[in-house]
């Protein structure tokens, strides 16, 4: 299915271009689905893994056809089911490097139940969710991450059902690992694949892109070039959370309570700050709940991009794989004994 | 240490050739444990065996009323035995309830065993016996032989130096029961005595106390006058000589799953999610953690079948099971792996439906589902298991189709089977047909490009398993280009690819065994086509009417989709063609469709499998019209 030479070669010396298909993209012109594919490309030379111990995992929707694209083994899947067949995969070959490709659609609506369970099981998958707050492949309705009011075409009157925000839900499951990147971050998105794909447990990158046919502005007041210094706070661990177009502004914590201050006005340095931890699960959990300021006021808080959360615990296969060699510590079950089991008697 | 002797002061003995028994109780009363001891011992002797237990649906039904009965019924005999009875020739009731739910299927002339103490007038009352009614006094039992032990009474007494608790006492008393039985039908208990040393090593206390109570009760056939005119009775063991296990149909189903992957030198993975009557499976392959097993337990009936096709997709034997609410939800993943071509094997433990149904009870409705059960054009292997034992050919047989043809195969058991037991004479690994999965090997870059949908002459594709250099390619639900697998709209490809996985499955057909005559002559006036778990009743149902000497024959089907090749043929070597079914007429439907022939239904769907009078009946009937 591809013409050129497919042999693996050590991890280093592949480039993007090695992890390319020879099938076209199809996504629309403008599609931030393009440059998260690029990003992809570009990791994983990085990572130091030959090309075929790199699977694809998709559900279906538009970032779902991304392992087609991909000259590594993967697959499309169903509608909401990629982190089971990514599971499955994952328990079954621990050995591999296992990425999901969903959206806000695939992810959290039909495969909602499906999220919640992998994040809390943890199984070593990096998971890339592109979320366009929007349907696209089904022409355009409302997905569970768009927001209160907007009209779609089933929702003429206005979206009423309240949005999910995806990072306080994964945490909240028992994630290990959440990041947030927009579409066109470039490097910044690939340094976001690269910790996520090293994680140990599941990753879980949410990446911000507009749909340009049927929700192009939905980021606009964080991504757009005038909005992103005021509006994003880019985290940094052990940094102080600054932000603003002359880094003149920074979080504070009043009690559990965030509150954005201007440095010069309140006369306040750096260091009376916030300090990003990302192990700090509470810390992540008000973090997470930024998103839920849609205020738009002065005072709103900035959309908090970047490493979230990131939490060190074993993982599903591991756990799994440690119990099978506790089973096998004298020895692994021969076929005879399997069918002769422990009760088995003797008719003389 | 208890004494265990079992010398008996002399009382008749009499033959039988098979002996039909039901314990009977409340939920609480430990019946299950109690048919189960039972069962080994004499299976341990050395006889022909099958059981089936029957409990309530509610883990706690409410104590004392019908509802919450619990019964085991076993039949064992000198000479092979189908089914566990289609009635039985000895009721323990522990209490009326049980009585009351099961007096009907008792031999007229059948021995009755009564815990008097499930019989006053609290239990007589739970049980819905009116005011002042009570069975056991009132003659409504004349026409069985009726045995009054107070059995609580009896077990407290041998039990009251042995420093348990007086509610540890009491559930000591199915104990008491099961060495009556011993000695009525001329069994040792030392087996048993074992066992309750082993089950209750961290208490030796307790251990001694129940084997006291086998013995109580063993005495107390011994001893007592009551039984002297009836005598004892003696079922002399005949099985061949050999090693030998007792495994349910589920226990064989899972056997059989992590042994075809030894066999084929992979993993076995089972993703699931618990459901009614074939959670066993699941339970059973967690434990096999020493073969490498790996179960996964999804966190739905979806993600219970996804998770396994990304296993499959990975390289390892993955199979699912469930039963049909479960298998309905699994349909769409159905149809991923029939397109993908990956090998898959779903084991549907069918039960009555349609909806929640009657969860706990055995149904045969789930076949259409099996057959067409997807969107779109989706043909898929079909097998069914005729027996407990036979869930392990079976889906040994399904693992092997589904590896060596690249498909997934639905294998289908019931709720009868699942449950059921009976010898199995064990394997020996050399006897298992070999499997021989198609793996691409790795590609080398002067080697032409991996084409992932080029087929063999049985129409297969090969499986290209990831981490193999070379063979990076990308499967789906989107339809695929012949042979190179990019997604394909064309329609002459679409319609081509239709054909092709029809094919496929057609040619499984050819490395099948032919259908055979499981009893019978070749040609003749009737023949019985079954299907699953029927196996048993019309076995015995046939061997009686050829007995009678009529122009009968039995042919029991496994492989459903496709057909054996012969099938036709053989069918219209009969004048009359009747398929018995546990649900509303449905391969009935599949034989006529197929072989333009007009078959007789016999349905049977009252959650209860068939039995042998039923069948016997039925063709009694129908050669009369001939």
């Amino acid at each position: 299915m591809t013409e050129k030479d497919t042999t693996a070669t050590a991890g280093s010396a592949y480039t993007a271009k090695d992890f390319a298909s020879n099938q076209e993209p199809k996504w629309c012109p403008g599609c931030g689905d393009h440059a998260v594919l690029q990003q992809i490309k570009s990791t994983l030379p990085d990572l130091g893994i030959a090309r075929e111990n790199f699977a694809f995992i998709s559900g279906i929707g538009c970032s779902s056809r991304l392992p087609y694209y991909m000259e590594t083994y993967g697959v499309h899947g169903i509608h909401g089911r990629a982190l089971p067949m990514a599971t499955g995969l994952k328990v079954a070959r621990p050995d591999l490097c296992v990425w999901v490709a969903t959206g806000d659609g695939d992810a959290l609506s039909i495969g909602g139940n499906h999220f919640i369970h992998t994040l809390r099981r943890n199984p070593d998958l990096n998971v890339v969710l592109l979320n366009n707050e929007i349907y696209g492949l089904t022409k355009g309705q409302y997905s569970p991450t768009t927001k209160i009011g907007m009209r779609t075409v089933t929702s003429p009157s206005g979206v009423i059902d309240h949005p999910f925000n995806t990072a306080s839900l994964a945490i909240g499951s028992g994630g290990t690992f959440f990041a947030r990147a927009f579409d066109r971050d470039g490097k910044y998105l690939r340094s976001i694949f690269n910790r996520a794909a090293k994680h140990k447990g599941m990753s879980l990158v949410e990446i911000y892109q507009a749909c340009p046919i049927f929700n192009n502005s939905a980021f606009e007041a964080f991504a757009s070039a005038e909005n992103k210094a005021e509006n994003t706070v880019y985290l940094e661990q052990g940094k102080p959370l600054v932000f603003g177009a002359a880094s003149n502004k920074g979080i504070k914590l009043d009690g559990f309570k965030p509150v954005v201050v201007d440095l010069e006005k309140a006369g306040l340095s750096q260091s009376d700050l916030w300090v990003h931890d990302e192990a700090d699960i509470n810390k992540a959990a008000i973090l997470a709940r930024f998103a839920d300021d849609l205020s738009g006021a002065e005072s709103s808080l900035p959309r908090p991009m970047g490493i979230l959360y990131a939490e060190d615990r074993v993982t599903y296969e591991d756990a799994l794989t440690a119990q099978i060699g506790d089973a096998q510590a004298k020895g692994a079950g021969t076929l005879e004994e399997l069918l002769r089991g422990e009760n088995s008697y003797v008719i003389k | 240490m208890t004494d265990t002797t079992t010398t008996s002061r002399k009382v008749n003995i009499t033959p039988k050739a098979s002996v039909s028994v039901l314990f009977a109780g409340d939920s609480g009363d430990g019946m299950q444990l109690t048919g189960t001891q039972f069962a080994n011992t004499v299976a341990v002797r050395g006889s022909e065996l099958n059981t089936f237990p029957n409990f309530p649906s509610e883990i706690r039904a409410p104590a004392g009323t019908i509802s919450g009965v619990s019964g085991f019924q076993l039949q064992f005999g000198s000479k092979p035995v189908y089914t566990p009875g289609a009635k039985f020739d000895v009721m323990i009731a522990m209490n009326s309830a049980a009585l009351k739910a099961n007096i009907k299927d008792l031999h007229r002339g059948g021995i009755i065993i009564a815990g008097t103490e499930g019989f006053d007038e609290k239990n007589l009352k739970l049980a819905g016996y009116p005011e002042g009614v009570n069975p056991l006094e009132d003659g409504s039992l004349s026409n069985y032989i009726v045995f009054q032990v107070p059995v609580l009474q009896l077990t407290r007494e041998a039990l009251k130096e042995s420093g348990l608790s007086s509610r540890e006492i009491d559930r000591c008393k199915n104990m008491f029961v099961l060495g009556l039985l011993y000695w009525l039908y001329n069994l040792t208990i030392e087996g048993t005595a074992e066992t309750l040393r082993a089950k209750f090593k961290k208490s030796p206390q307790m251990a001694e106390a129940n084997i006291t109570a086998v013995q109580a009760g063993y005495n107390f056939g011994d001893e007592t006058e009551i039984f002297a005119n009836l005598g004892r009775f003696d079922v002399a063991p005949q099985k061949q000589h050999g090693v030998y296990r007792r495994v349910t149909g589920n226990e064989a189903s899972a056997i059989a799953l992590a042994a075809a992957a030894k066999k084929a030198g992979l993993e076995l993975f089972l993703g699931s999610y618990p459901i009614t009557p074939a959670t066993e499976i699941l339970q059973n392959l967690a434990k096999m953690k020493k073969w490498g097993v790996k179960t996964f337990q999804a966190e739905d009936e979806i993600a219970g079948i996804v998770s396994s096709i990304g296993a499959s997709f990975g390289g390892a034997l993955a199979a699912t099971n469930t039963s049909g609410p479960g298998l309905a939800l699994k349909t769409e993943a159905l149809g991923l792996a029939v397109i993908m071509e990956i090998p898959l094997v779903i084991i549907n433990v069918q039960r009555g439906g349609p909806s929640t149904g009657l969860p706990t009870k055995p149904e045969q409705s789930d076949l259409f589902m099996a057959l067409y059960g997807r969107h779109g054009d989706a043909p898929m292997p079909v097998i069914a298991a005729s027996s407990p034992v036979d869930c392990f050919y079976t889906t040994y047989e399904a693992a092997r189709i589904a590896l060596e043809h690249m498909t997934p195969v639905l294998c289908l058991t019931d709720g009868y089977l699942a449950l059921s037991s009976e010898p199995w004479k064990v394997e020996s690994p050399d006897n298992l047909a070999e499997i021989k999965p198609r793996i691409q090997p790795a590609r080398k870059p002067e080697d032409p490009p991996y084409l992932p949908y080029k087929r063999d002459e049985k129409q297969v594709r090969a499986w290209a398993i990831p981490g193999t250099p070379g063979l990076e390619h990308r499967l789906g639900g989107l339809e695929k280009q012949h042979e190179t697998g990019n997604v394909s709209h064309d329609p002459d490809n679409h319609e081509l690819m239709t054909k092709l996985r029809a094919e496929k499955v057609n040619r499984i057909a050819d490395s099948i065994p032919l259908q055979s005559i499981d009893n019978g002559p070749e040609k003749g006036d009737l023949l019985v086509l079954g299907w699953g778990s029927s196996y048993g009743a019309i076995k015995t149902a046939v061997e009686q009417a050829l007995e009678q000497g009529l122009s009968v024959a039995h042919a029991h089907l496994r492989y459903i989709h496709p057909f054996p090749k012969n099938l036709g043929t053989l069918l219209g070597n009969y004048k009359k063609v009747v398929i018995p079914e546990n649900n509303n007429g449905q391969l009935v439907h599949v034989i006529r469709d197929t072989f333009l022939i007009e078959p007789v239904g016999y349905s049977k769907v009252k959650g209860l499998p068939f039995n042998e009078m039923e069948i016997l009946e039925k063709i009694t009937d129908l050669l009369k019209e001939l």
